[in-house]
């Protein structure tokens, strides 16, 4: 009898490039639930907007680069960036804000350098901060949480919002938004209030803002799951907390009148999101254990630094493209000693 | 219970093994025809002894040579050599190479064996003479011969004797059921490895999973009243199996890279060929037989034979019962490490311990090869520790002397890397290509050597012939010239 001859191993393959992208994406669901609970639908507008340019900039650049199309929009890579990039934005967002990032995310930040597994830069990143530097009254006008009694829209309004910029005539602009908690720390130190005043205010809950605390939970929830599935490690999400973290709790034991509490800073903006999901992008991170560490605690110190005095209220992106920047360094030095050989 | 280490990485992987763990060992028919390759081991040549038409008995040598790698071939059944010719050998490579065949008579003689009296009056020379001559060879699947692993030289003090019982690779359970059948012959066989290598620490590793072979050799161990010789339970984790690996298990110790265990006082063998050293020390027969595993679901009835070397695969099969209709791959060895075969017409050989019939559903079939998404999985379960997406880039660029930074020969080709690999690349291949070239790109840079060698001796050769011959007609004028002056003096004498 004759047989095909392949070469060893022959056993099948334990995992898959789709299967790692679809767990992500269902481990993004919690977090997503929550932030529609609290800021209302536009959220998912925003994602099903990202998604769709997003396989259709992915599906024309792979025509164009002559790459098999069906096949490589399987491994959902396109899918992860859009959804990353898309919760990342204000809710209210207009649209061409999410197609514009979303098409420099695809076609720039990722496949003119090579496609998946090329890209040095976090591409859902790279499309936030281009957002971020080149409209920035747009990227920071945040809905009030609906608790604070921001004006029920329904879903006619929220595409008319999205897509026209209309708001229902009875609304003021003014009304509905209001600056993220972040923001309003950084604003109010600014005029010279403390923060335990600062907390005061309504926008701020129990540990960061209202209804933003629950969204962190929603991706700590996620990121805990992607951790026991063994889809992502332990060592880029607790070192970028720890980074975090530590910087705050010095800066808090020096000063509580001028530094936000710890608890404060890994709940607020987007730190439970970036450490689970946005960080721990392998292509874009370090890959040594060791490395992932101090990758996770560099960009955990950055996000810090840039937060208290950097120019922008939240620092993830920021932080992770740096982060980005290091990643072959640190892979450089941090090599592990080879079994048998000397260190 | 002993105390045993870890290493880096390894894989639980599905073990597979009760398809052929609990049944008994089965004597496998005498085969109508036996072949033997006369490359038992890949690159090493033996020269027939035997010529077509010759008679031969079971335990004659038809093939041996005097190459440093080599050890002598026998014949496992009494026949008449029918001819020496180019069949399919069992090798990766797949191709032909010359094959003595061998009709068998089916009376199955004998040459009278020639046991050892007494394995403890003779000296390890000796002893590893006769080894050689019963053409024992490491039958964990590498097929070293032991003989000179037996000899380590005088500069390197060996202390430990282990014996390889962790069958790590899924599916194969040979040695298994051999510990648990035969446990004293594998005990006796490592007193008579351990008196050849006057060491007093005897170990006897075996997964902690096979609760019937530890107490089988435990048994034996108390029957032998020798207190050198302990059996310890190792965890289940692939590639424990590897001599570098267990021997970090079992005794902590690293094996250098590019050393062998002799360098850290071990030496290793599997528990099949210390049952073989008693067999040819204290029976005195040569090698001609092997436990082999046939599994997989693509078989009817799995189970481990006791056959002749030289037995054609087809025929195992046909004796548990033939194919299933799900046989899709055969392979010779594990799942990990074994290589497929191009048909079933070849004969096992010494280092054979598995035959998989593995069906669709067992292999990858087609695997959908992605780019490399820097996940990191493949260095979290690299036994050696190794950078495999490093090595990876590097060997897809031809980058040889990046592949030699991130030690690529201290690749083991286990295979971890490329089974976790979501992008499942083939990491695997990517390797052993690295590695042919380099060594093909080393051989020729010799070659060119040698030549630059002969070119600048044949320069200095012709510029010293050429200052000789200088120097030969500088003599003659000079003489001349002498002669010359003479002649005038003479002349002017007169």
């Amino acid at each position: 009898m004759k047989f095909s001859t392949v070469m060893s191993p022959h056993l099948q393959p334990v995992n898959s490039v789709d299967r790692v992208m679809l767990q992500v994406l269902l481990a993004l669901i919690p977090g997503i639930a929550a932030m529609t609970w609290f800021f209302g639908i536009g959220v998912l507008i925003n994602i099903a907007l990202a998604v769709a340019v997003a396989l259709l900039a992915e599906a024309s650049i792979l025509g164009l680069r002559g790459r098999p199309i069906g096949s490589t929009l399987k491994d959902l890579s396109a899918i992860v960036t859009a959804v990353l990039l898309a919760i990342s934005l204000p809710v209210i967002a207009p649209w061409w804000i999410t197609v514009v990032g979303v098409l420099f995310a695809i076609v720039i930040a990722k496949h003119l350098y090579g496609g998946l597994g090329y890209n040095p830069f976090n591409p859902a990143m790279a499309g936030y901060v281009l957002l971020l530097v080149s409209f920035p009254m747009q990227m920071t006008a945040w809905l009030a949480p609906i608790e604070l009694g921001s004006a029920a829209l329904n879903e006619v309004d929220w595409l008319k919002l999205i897509f026209l910029e209309q708001l229902p005539a009875n609304i003021e602009f003014d009304a509905v938004t209001m600056a993220t908690p972040l923001d309003s720390v950084r604003t109010q130190l600014g005029l010279g209030r403390s923060v335990p005043e600062i907390k005061t205010d309504s926008v701020f809950g129990l540990l960061a803002g209202k209804g933003w605390e629950w969204v962190a939970g929603g991706y700590l929830l996620g990121g805990l799951w992607l951790m026991w599935r063994k889809i992502i490690g332990w060592q880029i999400p607790v070192g970028l907390l720890l980074g975090l973290g530590l910087f705050a709790s010095i800066c808090y034991a020096i000063d509580n009148n001028q530094f936000a509490a710890p608890s404060f800073h890994l709940v607020a903006g987007a730190t439970m999101l970036g450490a689970f999901f946005i960080a721990t992008d392998p292509v874009t991170a370090a890959t040594s254990v060791n490395g992932r560490l101090i990758y996770g605690l560099l960009i955990g110190s950055l996000v810090y630094v840039i937060r208290v005095w950097g120019g922008y209220p939240d620092a993830m992106a920021f932080a992770v493209l740096l982060g980005n920047l290091t990643a072959p360094a640190i892979d450089y030095f941090t090599r592990p000693r080879v079994f048998g050989q000397k260190a | 219970m002993l105390k045993t280490w870890r290493f880096h990485g390894g894989l639980r992987l599905p073990a597979h093994k009760n398809l052929s763990a609990h049944r008994p060992i089965v004597n496998a028919e005498l085969p109508k025809q036996l072949i033997y390759p006369l490359q038992q081991r890949p690159g090493v040549q033996l020269k027939a002894t035997v010529a077509p038409g010759d008679t031969v008995l079971r335990g004659q040598i038809i093939a041996d040579s005097d190459h440093f790698l080599a050890t002598p071939l026998h014949a496992a059944s009494s026949g008449t050599v029918k001819s020496i010719e180019d069949r399919i050998i069992p090798h990766p490579s797949g191709l032909s190479d010359p094959c003595i065949i061998i009709d068998t008579d089916g009376r199955d003689e004998a040459l009278p064996p020639e046991p050892v009296e007494d394995y403890r009056l003779e000296p390890a020379a000796t002893l590893r003479a006769k080894i050689r001559q019963a053409g024992i060879v490491g039958l964990g699947g590498a097929a070293f011969p032991t003989s000179i692993k037996l000899n380590p030289g005088p500069q390197r003090h060996i202390d430990t004797l282990i014996l390889n019982g962790a069958e790590c690779e899924p599916y194969i359970t040979c040695d298994n059921v051999l510990m648990q059948a035969e446990p004293d012959a594998i005990v006796q066989g490592a007193l008579i490895l351990m008196h050849a290598l006057q060491v007093g620490d005897g170990i006897i590793a075996v997964e902690d999973h096979m609760t019937e072979a530890f107490q089988a050799l435990s048994a034996a161990i108390e029957q032998s009243r020798d207190r050198r010789l302990t059996v310890v339970k190792i965890p289940a984790l692939y590639p424990t199996g590897g001599e570098k690996q267990l021997i970090r298990v079992v005794t902590g110790k690293e094996t250098p890279s590019g050393g062998i265990p002799a360098d850290v006082g071990v030496i290793c063998q599997n528990v099949g060929t210390a049952a073989a050293v008693y067999n040819a020390i204290c029976r005195g027969l040569p090698l001609t037989e092997r436990v082999v595993t046939v599994t997989g679901q693509g078989v009817k009835q799995q189970q481990n034979m006791r056959a002749r070397i030289g037995t054609p695969i087809s025929d195992l099969i046909n004796q548990c019962g033939g194919y299933q209709d799900s046989v899709e791959r055969l392979i010779m060895g594990g799942p990990m490490m074994g290589f497929a075969l191009p048909e079933d017409d070849i004969p096992i050989v010494k280092a054979t311990n598995c035959i998989l019939a593995a069906a669709g559903s067992e292999v990858a079939t087609s695997k959908e090869t992605r780019p490399c998404i820097r996940c990191g999985d493949c260095a979290k379960a690299c036994p050696v520790d190794l950078l495999p997406q490093q090595l990876y880039w590097h060997s897809r660029a031809g980058n040889l002397e990046k592949c030699k930074e991130f030690s690529l020969f201290d690749c083991i080709e286990c295979g971890c890397c490329e089974v976790v690999c979501p992008s499942q690349i083939p990491l695997v291949q990517y390797y052993r290509a690295a590695k042919s070239k380099t060594i093909a790109k080393a051989k020729e840079a010799e070659k060119a050597a040698i030549a630059k060698r002969r070119h600048d001796f044949l320069l200095e050769r012709k510029a010293r012939e050429q200052a000789e011959r200088a120097e030969r007609s500088r003599r003659k004028k000079e003489a001349l010239a002498k002669l010359k002056a003479a002649e005038t003096a003479t002349e002017g004498a007169e």
